[in-house]
């Protein structure tokens, strides 16, 4: 084996993909189609997608519950001496979408996902062109798959697509320059800036998420950072505020887009409903604090 | 002249009298009514035999259908004046010299368009605005001639009571069309409808996320294929009335439909209806429609004593009729039905199949048939998808998928239209209304537009789903005058009747939005 050989570079390894919206309007700029990754390495308390966050464990709870008979057990045989273990199967043909499985898992996860690997994913998306101008992968956090995502853009390059990541910032990007190589841009969430803070909205620091928002910056593939403003968890202004000088010696903060998302209810797990949403003149007043930061380009949703 | 009976004399008298006594029909609505009913009474044209049970009225039976055109006309239906040759040149009969200013061009556009005749009276075609405009715009301080063209587009609102009523802007940037576009996105009126012609490789990207920001506030304008149509009718088209490309200094002189789903449920099988049923019915309405051409060219006087005509704003050789059609879905539903076969249209691929089929033999036998005084078009009839009209029941416009039976996806909605819209140079359409997270990125719209024109669409509108301003069908309608409408109150536009009747039976309220 020669020495490239001994760097086994990964190809063709499948992910688990949680859904794929063909047009998506609020993925990034224009028409693109969004892929969402099954799995995340953090818990935030308002993550409003909680059945994203991990894999299935094939507990079957699900299987019972689905009206739609879209679900089944199967035994599967293992590699060791014959013996067998249960699977739960997901049959999108029959699949109603009717979520009724999702909420009866007890486990964060959904039975809903396929596996795929960067050539299914790409004939998906080739299905919109010509009337997308890009790909965003989502998740979940898609950057637990930086292999598959090098694949899949690389890919997606060859046939003109504008390449984003949706990423809650948690791997470190310099770690991988072949895929920042075919990234367009990176839209970044900076939950909290304060450690503290961030330990109480999402269960871990942010010494990386800090480190990867100074090296895209630096870099010029920050395309868009965001913050989901709760209130009860932190100050906000006082993110925003930090966030403008921490990020100032590393790029042109007038042109980086900061969106700014008020905290809503809807999908968020029951026992974090307990926050209050902020009203639009709380979020006009913060869109004036960005602006005195130095943010020019605000996105209020 | 041939004689009718005292029963239809007496059935018409009491027509009369309804008219005249309407709560809710305006003055105008009346008078034009009144028109109709007089003109019902005549029997001159050469019809072909067979045509008077495919054209009776009888809900679910009727197989052509000749849109209100009465039984003499003495117009065209469809009138696209050269502007450009008035606003040079002025009017002997209107009694104009050329205007000399902005103020004067934006006057001498209101005093032509209450002299521009259609089948409703009110002109189709208002004029491509932009380029109208746009020799007189640096004459004035950009504020001045914004406050007057929203002055003028809203004497056109009020004045013009239909939005059949269409302007054109595009594919170029101007300083007019931008004020247009502005105006319109403030005013959110009905009329006058607007397309804007798009080429990606002439219309700048900032410009035609301008023209789709206002599409979203107000439905219009709506984007036309300009290479497309521009390569069919060459670059001197227009788009008139709801969507219908016709030829500049000419127009339609007539307008009849195949309603294809009730022609479908005369045939046995799909065999039967492509060998026997379509192919009889396709022919007396080609022949019907060319009685009527005929007898507006040869009898009605028309072109020989219209001042459009006699002042050279119009030329008889532009002109040419437009053969349209409606249900396309529901003839292959129902013919999938008689085969015994569960795929509907737009959603399974044989039945799509099976409506390309279709198209192709309107097609060539359009292509066979030698229309009358259509030299502009090649001495044949321009095929025309028809957006329905307010009565119509169970019958969905042109080659649209029903309403309620949208794929879920836009992207396989547009990839079936993909199918259809190149058979109608004379015009189609599709309308999606959107979320209000597509309003805030107009650039999505932007890709879907470039897509599709790149995929041979021809035409499509958007709208934002809570804008007060809608498309209907092809012609627009503000939410709130329908209500006031339903409310038993006059309203000032005549389409706000229509748009009633088409929400009520054909749901176009209740649109898949995107």
């Amino acid at each position: 084996m020669d020495r490239k050989g001994t760097r086994m570079k990964k190809e063709n390894i499948k992910v688990p993909v949680n859904r794929i919206i063909p047009f998506s309007a609020v993925d990034g700029p224009g028409n693109r189609t969004a892929v969402f990754l099954q799995g995340c390495n953090l818990d935030c308390k308002y993550c409003h997608n909680p059945e994203t966050r991990a894999l299935c464990i094939h507990c079957g709870a699900c299987v019972g519950k689905c009206p739609a008979g879209a679900l089944s057990i199967v035994q599967e045989p293992t590699d060791t001496m014959g013996a067998k273990k249960s699977r739960v199967v997901f049959d999108p043909a029959k699949c109603v979408a009717c979520d009724t499985c999702i909420h009866t898992c007890k486990h964060d996860a959904s039975p809903r996902i396929q596996w795929m690997n960067a050539d299914e994913v790409l004939a998906e998306i080739q299905k919109q062109m010509p009337f997308i101008r890009g790909v965003t992968v989502s998740g979940g956090e898609c950057m637990l798959y930086p292999e598959f995502l090098t694949e899949l853009f690389a890919k997606c390059k060859e046939l003109g697509l504008h390449t984003l990541i949706d990423s809650n910032g948690m791997v470190d990007f310099s770690l991988y320059p072949d895929l920042l190589a075919v990234t367009d841009g990176v839209m970044l969430d900076i939950k909290a800036f304060r450690e503290e803070d961030h330990v109480r909205v999402t269960g871990s620091t942010n010494e990386t998420v800090l480190q990867n928002a100074a090296f895209l910056a630096g870099e010029d593939k920050l395309y868009e950072i965001r913050t989901v403003v709760v209130r009860e968890l932190f100050d906000p202004a006082e993110v925003i505020v930090s966030i403008a000088e921490f990020l100032r010696p590393f790029t042109d903060i007038g042109r980086l887009r900061y969106k700014l998302i008020a905290f809503r209810p809807f999908g968020v797990r029951e026992q974090y409903q307990i926050y209050e949403s902020p009203d639009a003149s709380y979020m006009q007043q913060l869109r004036l604090v960005a602006l005195q930061a130095g943010f020019k380009d605000i996105v209020i949703i | 002249m041939r004689a009718i009976t005292m029963d239809r004399v007496e059935s018409t008298r009491q027509e009369i009298l309804n008219i005249i006594t309407s709560p809710t029909l305006t003055h105008e609505q009346k008078l034009t009514n009144l028109a109709g009913q007089a003109d019902s009474l005549l029997e001159v044209l050469d019809l072909p035999e067979g045509l008077e049970d495919l054209l009776a009225p009888v809900e679910g039976k009727q197989c052509i259908c000749d849109l209100f055109e009465g039984h003499a006309p003495m117009r065209p239906r469809y009138i696209v004046p050269d502007y450009e040759k008035f606003m040079k040149e002025g009017s002997k009969f209107l009694q104009l010299e050329a205007p000399k200013d902005f103020f004067e061009a934006l006057n001498h556009l209101l005093i032509m368009y209450k002299h521009v005749p259609s089948i409703t009276n009110y002109p189709v075609y208002v004029g491509a605005l932009d380029k109208l405009l746009e020799p007189f715009i640096d004459e004035v301080d950009e504020a001045t001639a914004k406050k007057f063209i929203k002055m003028f587009l809203v004497h056109v609102d009020r004045t013009v009571l239909d939005s059949f009523s269409h302007a054109n802007l595009g594919p170029e940037e101007t300083k007019a069309g931008r004020i247009i576009l502005e105006c319109e996105e403030e005013l959110e009126q009905a009329v006058p409808n607007i397309t804007f012609k798009y080429d990606a490789d002439v219309t700048p990207d900032a410009y035609a996320i301008r023209a789709i920001q206002t599409a979203l506030k107000s439905a219009k304008p709506s984007f036309a294929n300009h290479k497309m149509f521009a390569g069919e009718l060459t670059e001197d088209y227009v788009i008139a009335s709801c969507y219908n490309g016709l030829r500049y200094g000419g127009g339609s002189y007539t307008l009849c439909r195949l309603i294809l789903g009730n022609i479908a449920k005369r045939a046995e099988n799909i065999k039967d209806f492509k060998d026997r049923v379509l192919p009889y019915v396709m022919d007396i309405q080609a022949r019907y429609m060319d009685a009527r051409v005929r007898f507006i060219v040869e009898d009605s006087g028309f072109f020989e004593n219209h001042f459009l005509a006699k002042e050279g704003f119009i030329h008889r050789e532009k002109f040419t009729a437009m053969y349209g059609l409606v249900g396309l879905a529901e003839a292959v539903n129902i013919l999938m039905e008689k085969e015994g076969k569960n795929g509907r249209y737009g959603q399974d691929t044989e039945a799509d199949a099976l409506g390309v089929e279709i198209m192709e033999q309107i097609r060539a036998f359009n292509d066979n048939h030698d229309a009358p005084y259509c030299e502009a078009t090649g001495g044949h009839y321009l095929l025309h998808a028809q957006v329905g009209i307010a009565q119509d029941v169970g019958i969905t416009p042109g080659t649209r998928i029903p309403i309620g039976e949208e794929p879920e996806e836009l992207i396989d909605h547009l990839k079936h239209c993909s199918l259809f819209h190149k058979y109608f140079p004379s015009g189609t359409g599709d309308i999606f209304p959107v979320e209000v997270t597509a309003s805030k990125n107009p650039e999505y719209i932007l890709d879907i537009i470039k897509g599709a024109f790149r995929m041979d669409l021809r035409y499509l509108s958007f709208h934002d789903k809570n804008s007060d301003v809608i498309r209907v069908t092809g012609y627009l309608v503000k939410k709130s005058e329908l209500e006031k409408f339903k409310a038993g109150q006059r309203v000032l536009q005549n389409t706000t009747h229509l748009g009633t009747g088409a929400a009520k039976n054909g749901h176009i309220l209740e649109r898949k939005v995107r």
